[in-house]
């Protein structure tokens, strides 16, 4: 389809695309009338379901008495892996995981007496009331025969091993000899970075609303960032086909990457309510949060780093350890930045995993990105100030003309111009070169900087616009807005599309009746949808068009329709704008009260070369070389930070983050979505961690108070910049995503700005007031 | 550290049962729950409710309306609200006071309803984030959010509104530290809180 419309090239007059319009939905989030997951409360005879969850991390459950829970009042059912209803499929059976579209783990609990993690579901206790159903939980008694359980890869008794792959990527790869690169490099910096188990944390916890309207049609509400993905799952795994299951989502209350999957709990509440022939509501804990969707594993990298005198990169050899579960080679891709973002010869990368009692962590804001960045951008830091270099400076001279893994150009790159605007806006020029010598009063002063980049991965998906003769338009797309600001941006962009006011437009997303997307995580929503409901758009046109040239009383008669354009609304020749009519006038003498259109967008690699979307074996890499172009958004953060020495507290107290990411659509939204991302990294950098009992492999921190996460007096006013960017590559849009390039970078910023303050690098995250104490009783 | 972080003596003091004034309460708390009238306590908690155990009607008045919901004594607001009422603008994001998404004004005070049961809530006047609006006039403050983006989700964003209307009425909201500090027991994990911030400090100035 090269002869696709592009966006810049048709509708180049500026219209709401690119100003920054108020939420679209933001009048029902600020009045309480968006409803989430668990708030569809008006179904008819709706009960709750409470999970229980094991205590234990390892072993055989030998028993239940669950007599005192069934005299409880109200109690409907009590199910365990005894009575539960069968899976059609499961992940434990190796034949069943290709059907698995969206499963987060090669296991699925209740299935069997085995117990793998602390905090897996191993009763559900349905009742009338919510109260009812937690009271009855806790009376339920599980027996365990409990075995010793392996806490993390830290544990002496974890066995390491190199994974063949670990999300598509090889356990080791190699381009060029980096380890002789760095043997010889006349600079050579090695370094070990720690980071702490994560949980995304979001607001609204994850809730599965359940409701069988027939034997054979089951609908659910779900936290879920993909509808379409828990459509396809849950019809698997419920032994259904999938047009007999609707998935729901118009508000999600944030999702960070860990409501992208169907986890178990999305599985049993459609279970519940099939036994108990009711609408089931089931909302995890906050605590059950933290077993129930995943998180990022706690890793160490080791980074060894060769580089000629004057600062130009030689080789990077990188090393990441990391814990995951007992059935899946899970890891974070940390060496996918590290391959790329600078012009960087020679590359090795070996991941190790250990296999531990927990579950199988997941996808998170910038997966493998964000903690490679954290041991890239620290390295840089270091190689600058041991070369005498500013932090900048050894960026630039490592600037990557082109993509280093490929040799091919970057679909585009801006980066040059964030290092430029970010430092102007910071006032980076007045930084003192030398660490440790700013003061403001008692507290140390230090300013750092790192460099974010996100890739433009492959997705499609489907819109359908449906214009009507009074000048209104609904329009359509099964994707999810996590908060994002979908559901403003793609109003934006139909209103331009069809020259309508965005007051004239309802964009309806979240739910599988509607044309279907996929998901939206890895930064796609916006690129992808935003294509498709243009390119939607356009078919209207064409058809409008191809009504009027064929029409005897238009002005347009026996025009050819590639001399016809669209003008807010109005069919005109191109070369004689005079000519022409509103698009109304040719839908009033047709007798047509509406024109609908529907396309399919894409994004990345595969937008301008379709054939390659196709092949499903084609990794990233393969469908970047087939397009020829590498896609990447670009960016940086400065960060100013004081640290107080007695307390050996951080607290950022200045902030700029300058990314180019294609096409803004609304600069308001993505603004949020930069600090959104920037606080998400501060938290991780200064406060985050899940802390797992190394004898029991037990959360001991399991919710908001023991798990900190960034509060408002944590965090500075923020400055948000962006570099506009044209990208014909990415999509018809030219839109790149913006939700987790802006954490990527970020934990580096402050570490180089805490080692400016200080004159101590802190390569172990969180980096909390125990650990800065103790670095400033070391000599600098 | 500027003294406006803290109120003067004698200044009203928020039932916000934030995680840092919580901190600051748990020996209080700790204390009263060790001290000898542990049935004088149980006592005055029931004195609403007609029996101790099972479900009884209570008498919730709501955003101006009266309510009789039928509930246990366990029952929070929260859940009253949620559940009972289908006023689902107030959110559960922790159900135990460590996030904020629950807040509401009891009284005129803001309130974590989490940790507040129905029982107790008889007999005051409860605002949600559903009587916040005069109709189709939004309030200040919620004008104020959407202005600035005071959000992402939306999920914490009924608590942030009314947390930050009591923030400005307590007279918290002075400054923007004294704000960041008056509003740091609501938790936004998308992190709009230069936003909220904005939002709260622009209803304050307005006074």
């Amino acid at each position: 389809m090269d002869t696709e419309p592009q966006f810049f090239e048709t509708n180049a007059a500026p219209g709401v695309v690119g100003q920054p319009m108020n939420r679209v939905d933001g009048w029902a989030k600020v009045t309480g009338q968006a409803r989430y997951s668990a708030e569809y409360n008006r179904l008819p005879g709706l009960v709750h379901a409470v999970l229980k969850t094991s205590d234990v991390a390892k072993g055989r459950i030998t028993g239940f008495d669950t007599s005192a829970a069934q005299r409880q009042p109200g109690v409907l059912a009590i199910l365990t892996h005894q009575n539960l209803p069968k899976l059609a499929k499961t992940p434990n059976n190796p034949d069943d995981k290709k059907a698995f579209v969206s499963s987060p783990m090669g296991f699925f609990p209740m299935e069997s007496d085995e117990v793998h993690y602390a905090g897996q579901p191993v009763a559900i206790v349905v009742a009338d009331t919510l109260e009812h159903a937690q009271y009855a939980a806790a009376l339920v008694q599980v027996r365990i025969a409990a075995e010793a359980p392996i806490s993390s890869y830290q544990d002496p008794k974890a066995q390491r091993y190199v994974p063949k792959t670990v999300k598509g990527t090889a356990g080791v790869t190699k381009r060029g000899d980096a380890q002789a690169a760095v043997q010889s490099a006349p600079v050579q910096l090695t370094a070990t970075y720690t980071h702490a188990a994560n949980h995304h944390n979001p607001m609204e916890p994850g809730a599965t609303t359940a409701h069988w309207e027939a034997p054979d049609r089951l609908t659910v509400y779900d936290t879920t960032q993909g509808v379409s993905e828990t459509q396809k799952t849950l019809a698997a795994m419920l032994g259904l086909s999938t047009e007999q299951v609707r998935v729901v989502n118009k508000y999600l209350g944030g999702g960070f990457g860990c409501k992208a999957w169907v986890w178990p709990h999305v599985v049993l509440a459609p279970l519940a309510a099939k036994a108990v022939g009711r609408p089931v509501k089931l909302v995890l804990t906050r605590q059950q949060q933290y077993t129930g969707m995943g998180h990022r594993e706690e890793q160490e990298q080791t980074l060894r780093l060769g580089a000629t005198k004057d600062g130009k990169l030689l080789g990077i050899v990188h090393e990441k350890t990391s814990t995951t579960s007992p059935w899946d080679d899970y890891a974070e891709t940390n060496s996918r930045i590290i391959n790329m973002l600078y012009a960087l010869p020679a590359f090795e990368s070996t991941y190790h995993l250990a296999k531990a009692s927990v579950m199988t962590s997941t996808s998170t804001r910038a997966p493998g990105d964000m903690p490679g960045s954290f041991a890239l951008e620290c390295s840089m830091d270091d190689l600058a100030y041991q070369l005498g270099l500013d932090p900048i400076q050894i960026r630039l001279l490592n600037y990557a003309e082109k993509d280093p893994t490929n040799g091919h150009p970057w679909s585009s790159k801006s980066l040059k111009q964030c290092y430029e605007r970010g430092a102007e806006l910071f006032g980076w020029a007045r930084r003192n070169p030398k660490n440790g010598q700013t003061r403001n009063g008692k507290l140390l002063v230090g300013w750092g900087m790192a460099t974010a980049s996100y890739p433009v991965h492959n997705s499609q998906g489907n819109a359908r616009v449906r214009l009507y003769a009074d000048g209104r338009a609904v329009v359509q797309s099964g994707a999810t807005d996590l908060g994002t600001g979908t559901y403003t941006i793609i109003t934006q962009v139909a209103a331009d599309a069809l020259g309508l006011p965005p007051e004239n437009i309802r964009f309806e997303l979240g739910d599988t009746v509607l044309p279907s997307t996929q998901w939206s995580g890895g930064s796609t929503a916006a690129g992808r949808v935003s294509s498709s409901v243009y390119l939607a758009a356009q078919e209207v046109w064409q058809k409008l068009i191809k009504l009027a040239v064929t029409d005897n009383k238009s002005p347009l008669y026996g025009a050819k329709p590639a001399d016809v354009v669209v003008e807010q609304g109005r069919l005109q020749l191109k070369a004689r704008p005079a000519t022409g009519e509103a698009y109304a006038e040719v839908m009033k003498r047709a007798s047509m009260g509406d024109v609908e259109g529907s396309a399919q967008g894409r994004y990345g690699s595969s937008y301008r070369v379709p054939g390659v979307a196709a092949d499903a074996n084609m990794n990233k890499e393969e469908k970047e070389a087939a397009a020829g172009r590498s896609m990447h958004a670009f960016g940086t953060h400065f960060c100013e930070v004081e640290v107080d020495p007695e307390l050996g507290t951080i607290r950022v107290t200045r902030w700029v983050s300058v990314m180019s990411a294609g096409r803004i659509l609304n600069p308001k939204t993505a603004r949020s979505q930069v600090i959104g991302g920037s606080i998400f990294g501060i938290g991780a950098a200064l406060m985050e961690q899940t802390v797992r009992d190394p004898h029991l492999a037990r959360y001991t921190n399991a919710d908001l108070a023991g798990y900190h996460v960034p509060v408002n007096a944590d965090i500075p006013d923020m400055t948000v910049d962006f570099i506009d960017e044209h990208d014909p590559y990415v999509n018809a849009m030219g839109v790149k995503g913006i939700g987790e390039i802006s954490i990527v970078g970020v934990t580096a910023a402050v570490a180089n700005a805490v080692f400016h303050a200080t004159g101590r690098r802190l390569r172990s995250l969180p980096m909390t007031p125990d650990k800065v104490l103790e670095a400033l009783h070391q000599p600098a | 550290m500027e003294s406006d972080l803290f109120p003067p003596a004698g200044a009203p003091q928020p039932e916000d049962g934030s995680r840092r004034s919580f901190m600051k309460q748990a020996g209080g708390i700790l204390g009263l729950a060790l001290a000898p009238p542990l049935v004088g306590q149980a006592e005055r908690l029931t004195a609403y409710s007609k029996v101790i155990q099972g479900a009884t009607d209570i008498t919730l008045r709501v955003n101006g309306q009266a309510h009789t919901v039928r509930v246990e004594p366990r029952v929070t607001l929260l859940d009253a609200l949620r559940e009972r009422l289908d006023l689902t603008g107030t959110k559960k994001g922790c159900d135990h006071g460590q996030c904020g998404a629950c807040t509401v004004h009891v009284g005129g005070r803001r309130t974590l309803s989490c940790l507040t049961l129905a029982v107790m809530a008889q007999g005051k006047e409860i605002t949600t984030i559903e009587g916040l609006s005069q109709g189709e006039q939004l309030h200040p403050m919620q004008q104020a959010f959407l202005k600035h983006d005071g959000f992402q989700c939306g999920y914490c964003t009924p608590g942030q509104i009314m947390s930050g209307v009591a923030c400005v009425q307590e007279g918290h909201a002075s400054t923007d530290a004294q704000a960041r500090e008056w509003m740091s027991g609501n938790l936004c994990r998308c992190g709009a809180y230069p936003n909220i911030l904005a939002a709260v400090r622009e209803v304050a100035q307005r006074g």
